[in-house]
């Protein structure tokens, strides 16, 4: 919860993002407190995917500062954000598909040494994902979207990170799946891990969520608590789907 | 060794010990029974194991970080003209193998390093493109240059001479018997090859080789697991061009001149072919598939021959063509019979295996 005094743990002041002459993202502020689980919505195009990844340090911004616990990391190539705890779940899962579940978990923990800590995290992951557990020798291509998604939650956790970035983890999944990969978050949030979740599917992600912030044509345009968001006719007509009786 | 006695076919999973000793074997004795035909059969024999370092450098590049290389074969001509430079009286100096190889080694890797840099961002065809067009210039500048003394080449290259012993002489024994320095030759590629293999297997199963593999996959998720993609695709070119500079040289001492012609597009793209056709990311595989295609074509050259001239009565179809002809159909027949190669990668994964897990997956 945003307390008056603690620093962010992730701050983004005016962060303008471009691909070549486009501008993508124009200007976006965002904080983020530690424990928090908060959602970032929109249309397609939005600019949410475009945002996460140059968190994650995976595309450069154009302009504006962007912090990390109190730090500017504007410029930190990927791999040393995520030594630091920053991980990020890409869109559409991007696991390993031609290694074993097993494989693709330890993966995650690429950049530790710490063998014994690393065998403990495994342990952590597998009772969060029991699902995960009963497939590790199994080709990671062979999973259902589900289960693909959770072993890429699984090894962004490997990395022990102190904030995750996911990007879309319910796409291309069936509702009742949706429902486990959310109640999966939850647990990860529940370990005090920090998330920032992007999501299309706003109803869900809301009622999750503790505070949202809603994007359209590239700029933050309405941001609350995640009940509040709810409520909002404006929301309500423009991303759940329902008709805005106003007008 | 396990992998290339495995692929004998039924034979090698049975009865595992023997065919490694076969292997073994045909390894140790090839030039001797190759000799026995005649001595052309043990230059092809050497030129086969100069193919399989080049194969091995390039599967580095291509099968285990997954970036397609078109122009490798100018690694290799660096290797070659590093040691023309340096070892013949083209510049006066004779410098030891010693000083020579690995100069030629450091140069093809700066040389990757350089081709590394501006392609860092880009993958598939344009990554194509941009090697292709990479080996070109370099093959080019050799054949324009003064100092590469143009489409002539560097002559008179020193042979190969590891501490005394001139690789190039033959060894008389006896009266009647000597060893061949053909002979002498493929023992010393040998060993190089078994030296790159040892290396290769090092790093297939390191830390390095296991960031290639994620990056090959998926170079956005290796990122984000936290693997330093730009540092490790340029190890990849460097690493994969060391290995062609090693080659080249070799080759540069036993052909005894380098001339651009041995640099050409086909060549790369013949490596290549040999890489895909054994099994990409395979060692086995990409052994197997480099000596079947550098050797067939040989065969093939001293087989249709004769037969055209006892059907036609003249050679209708010239022997380099029939090259190209076998490497295309060698590639056609390939990908409608086993699309991953001759030896797959991921063997371990057999086909049984990915349905028994589908079926478990739907119970």
């Amino acid at each position: 919860m945003p307390t008056d005094n603690a620093t962010p743990i992730l701050q983004l002041k005016d962060v303008k993002i471009s691909y070549g002459q486009i501008q993508a993202v124009k200007g976006i502020d965002l904080e983020l407190y530690s424990g928090e689980l908060v959602c970032l919505i929109g249309a397609n195009g939005a600019g949410k995917t475009t945002t996460l990844n140059a968190i994650s340090g995976t595309l450069p911004i154009a302009s504006g500062e962007l912090l990390y616990q109190g730090q500017r990391i504007n410029t930190l190539p990927a791999h040393l954000r995520l030594r630091q705890g920053l991980a990020l779940v890409p869109e559409g899962r991007g696991i390993f598909t031609r290694l074993t579940v097993e494989e693709n978990l330890r993966m995650g923990a690429y950049t530790r040494k710490d063998k014994e800590g690393i065998e403990a995290d495994l342990e952590r992951v597998y009772s969060m994902l029991p699902r995960v557990k009963e497939r590790l020798a199994q080709v990671a291509g062979t999973l259902s979207g589900g289960e693909q998604q959770m072993v890429a939650i699984g090894r962004a956790l490997l990395s022990r990170p102190k904030l995750l970035l996911l990007d879309e983890p319910s796409m291309g999944l069936a509702p009742l799946v949706v429902e486990k990969i959310f109640e999966v978050v939850q647990t990860v949030v529940k370990e005090g891990v920090t998330i920032l979740l992007v999501e299309q599917n706003a109803n869900l992600a809301l009622e999750f969520a503790q505070r949202g912030y809603v994007m359209d044509g590239g700029k933050v345009t309405i941001t609350g608590s995640g009940e509040d968001l709810l409520k909002d006719p404006k929301v309500r007509s423009a991303y759940l789907g329902e008709v805005d009786e106003a007008a | 060794m396990n992998e290339l006695a495995q692929a004998i076919p039924y034979f090698g999973s049975r009865n595992p010990r023997v065919a490694r000793g076969i292997v073994l074997a045909l390894m140790l004795l090839a030039p001797l029974l190759a000799g026995m035909i005649g001595n052309t059969w043990i230059r092809v024999l050497d030129a086969a194991l100069l193919y399989v370092m080049l194969a091995l450098g390039l599967n580095l590049v291509v099968g285990f970080a997954g970036l397609l290389d078109l122009g490798y074969i100018a690694f290799y001509a660096v290797g070659a003209y590093t040691w023309g430079f340096l070892a013949s009286p083209h510049m006066g100096v004779h410098l030891p193998f010693w000083i020579v190889l690995p100069a030629g080694a450091g140069l093809a890797a700066m040389a990757g390093i350089l081709l590394g840099f501006p392609v860092l961002r880009l993958r598939g065809d344009y990554l194509a493109i941009v090697t292709l067009g990479f080996g070109e210039i370099v093959r080019i500048f050799m054949g324009n240059l003064n100092v590469t003394n143009g489409p002539q080449g560097i002559n008179m290259l020193d042979s190969l001479n590891i501490f005394g012993w001139d690789v190039s002489r033959n060894i008389q024994i006896t009266e009647s018997f000597q060893i061949n320095a053909l002979t002498s030759f493929y023992y010393v590629f040998l060993l190089f090859v078994v030296g790159s293999v040892i290396v290769m297997r090092r790093l297939q199963i390191s830390r390095i080789g296991r960031g290639w593999a994620a990056i090959r996959d998926d170079e956005l998720a290796a990122k984000a697991i936290g693997i330093n993609t730009r540092n490790m695709k340029l190890l990849a070119f460097a690493m994969g061009a060391t290995f062609g500079g090693v080659s080249g040289g070799l080759f540069g001492s036993f052909q005894g001149f380098v001339s651009p012609e041995s640099f050409t597009l086909l060549e790369s793209i013949a490596v290549l072919t040999m890489v895909v056709f054994g099994g990409m990311g395979n060692l086995g595989g990409v052994i197997v598939g480099a000596v079947a295609l550098s050797l067939l074509p040989e065969v093939l050259r001293y087989i249709a021959l004769p037969i055209q001239q006892a059907i036609f009565g003249k050679v209708l179809l010239d022997p380099e063509v029939l090259r190209m002809l076998l490497l295309s159909l060698a590639m056609i027949f390939m990908m409608l019979i086993r699309p991953a190669g001759l030896l797959p990668a991921n063997a371990r994964y057999s086909r049984e295996e990915l349905v028994k897990g589908l079926k478990e997956k739907q119970a």
